[in-house]
């Protein structure tokens, strides 16, 4: 049956701050960092946006592509790491918000950064099925770092939204997941900045999981790094997925389309994500793609998708990726900290 | 501000910019009224979803908010004049400025929050133009 992506949406809030802006602050040096991190800028949201809002309007984009009836989606999954409300699903507004509803399923997900994914796992799974027509993933997150911590540089925020049915625009042929228990990464509930084991985030966790899950896929399915027009692996800054993909024997010119962490920052649940509506925004019909998330605590989502002709008519439906990565306005570290509401009065 | 159960009651209008229209006239009407005032009785009156796109006529910028929009300020609060005819104010958000005649799309913000620990309201604000906003 031919199930996968049948509409996808990308929403980037428009405020950047520069490493050199963040590493004046904490008298960095912003060559170093930049070259460490592999990231140049972050997005930043503006005051009245959050998790709900960046789902919204990336969930707009992907019912515009689709040209589905709102009514005829009959699932909601938003994955994130920054629900505004600890009790209260962000799906409940966000559903409201595209019209979707009230025949709905609706849950939050969390698994860190790749809830997003596990999103359009469970959709995939309840559209096969034949429960419901077409169901929506979001992944979306207003992530933040602890001032003067390094997560300070990449915690950013952005979101996207992919609406999985039948007669996709890129059908979906294989995903699954490889998960352990890795105390990598974590936040308690009420805390309001994550801790994170440094060093330990590297190696056993982020490479691990997404080469895991990686290896893992290329095998059941026989395809081989040469055989994907692009690759998109979980961005927590701009290093770990170059590392990682060409440790696993990928190209660099596979994965330079969806490496779009260097200039928004690491979105969190719409890293990889954003990414693949990246790829999608230029790939052609018959391209296959890898996709490999990663979430602390930790586990990897992998998928492989083939785009259909269908991503021709859909594509110029709704904004580009690169038109919301293009549109930005330079804050410095004053309006920064006010918008992020780090000081406490 | 309104309470609780009458904003739940307008939440729908409010999120998807749904209001009215007479269809013996062609006038429509946001916020949706049940009556046309001008043909009255002759008036037949359906449910309408506007599209949300339209044009400034006229702004000012809040720089003291009232309670509730503080941490906005400062913000534009404008009169829309929306392509399928009614006239709606509300908030420009941040980015490319306000200018009479400037063309606006919806999108979905935060309108206020109860405090720290209440409700948070949503609903529509607009956007100048920007090439990523009008498709
Ligand atoms: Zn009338």
């Amino acid at each position: 049956m031919d199930i996968g992506i049948v509409g996808y949406g990308a929403y980037v809030p428009h405020y950047r701050i520069a490493v050199e802006e963040i590493a004046r602050v904490w008298g960095e040096d912003p060559a170093q960092i930049k070259e460490g991190l592999g990231v140049l800028e972050k997005s930043v949201p503006d005051k009245d946006e959050d998790t709900i809002t960046i789902a919204v309007e990336a969930g707009k984009n992907a019912l515009l592509r689709a040209g589905v009836d709102p009514k005829l989606v009959m699932a909601l999954y938003i994955g994130s790491e920054s629900h505004p409300y600890a009790v209260k699903p962000s799906g409940t507004v966000v559903g409201e918000a595209l019209g979707l509803g009230p025949h709905l399923m609706v849950a939050d997900l969390e698994f860190a950064c790749k809830a997003g994914t596990a999103a359009i796992q469970c959709c995939y799974g309840l559209v096969k099925g034949g429960v419901i027509p077409y169901g929506m993933a979001i992944g979306a997150d207003t992530s933040q770092g602890r001032p003067g911590d390094a997560l300070e540089y990449t915690a950013s925020a952005g979101g996207a939204a992919f609406l999985i049915g039948k007669d996709p625009l890129a059908l979906l042929e294989h995903t699954l997941s490889y998960t352990t228990d890795t105390s990598d990464f974590w936040r308690r509930e009420g805390a309001d900045y994550p801790s994170h084991g440094a060093r330990f985030t590297g190696k056993p966790a982020y490479f691990s999981h997404v080469t895991s899950a990686t290896q893992l896929l290329l095998e059941r399915t026989g395809y081989k790094p040469g055989d994907f027009a692009h690759a998109v692996f979980h961005m927590p800054n701009g290093k770990f997925p170059v590392n990682a993909a060409l440790g696993m024997g990928f190209a660099r010119q596979q994965i330079e389309q969806g490496l779009v962490v260097r200039r928004i920052g690491n979105t969190y649940s719409g890293s990889s994500l954003l990414g693949l509506t990246n790829v999608l925004d230029i790939a052609l019909p018959g391209d296959r793609i890898l996709l490999t998330s990663y979430g602390s605590g930790a586990g990897a989502d992998a998928f492989v998708f083939q785009v259909t002709d269908h991503v021709l008519d859909r594509r110029d439906r709704a904004p580009l990726t690169e038109e919301y990565m293009a549109r930005k306005e330079y804050i410095d570290y004053g309006k920064y900290a006010r918008l992020r509401g780090k000081l406490k009065v | 501000m309104e309470s609780a159960p009458l904003y739940w009651r307008l939440k729908r209008q409010k999120y998807n910019l749904i209001g009215t229209r007479c269809v013996t006239c062609g006038e429509s009407f946001f916020p949706p009224r049940s009556f046309c005032p001008t043909c009255r009785r002759r008036g037949r009156i359906e449910e309408f979803q506007f599209s949300g796109k339209g044009e400034i006529t006229s702004y000012t910028i809040i720089k003291s908010a009232p309670k509730g929009f503080e941490q906005f300020a400062p913000y534009t609060v404008a009169i829309i004049k929306l392509d399928e005819g009614a006239l709606i104010s509300g908030q420009v958000v941040q980015g490319t400025p306000a200018t009479i005649g400037g063309r606006v799309v919806p999108v979905f913000r935060k309108m206020y929050e109860e405090g720290k620990e209440g409700i948070i309201h949503y609903g529509i604000k607009w956007q100048v133009d920007g090439t990523a906003a009008e498709k």
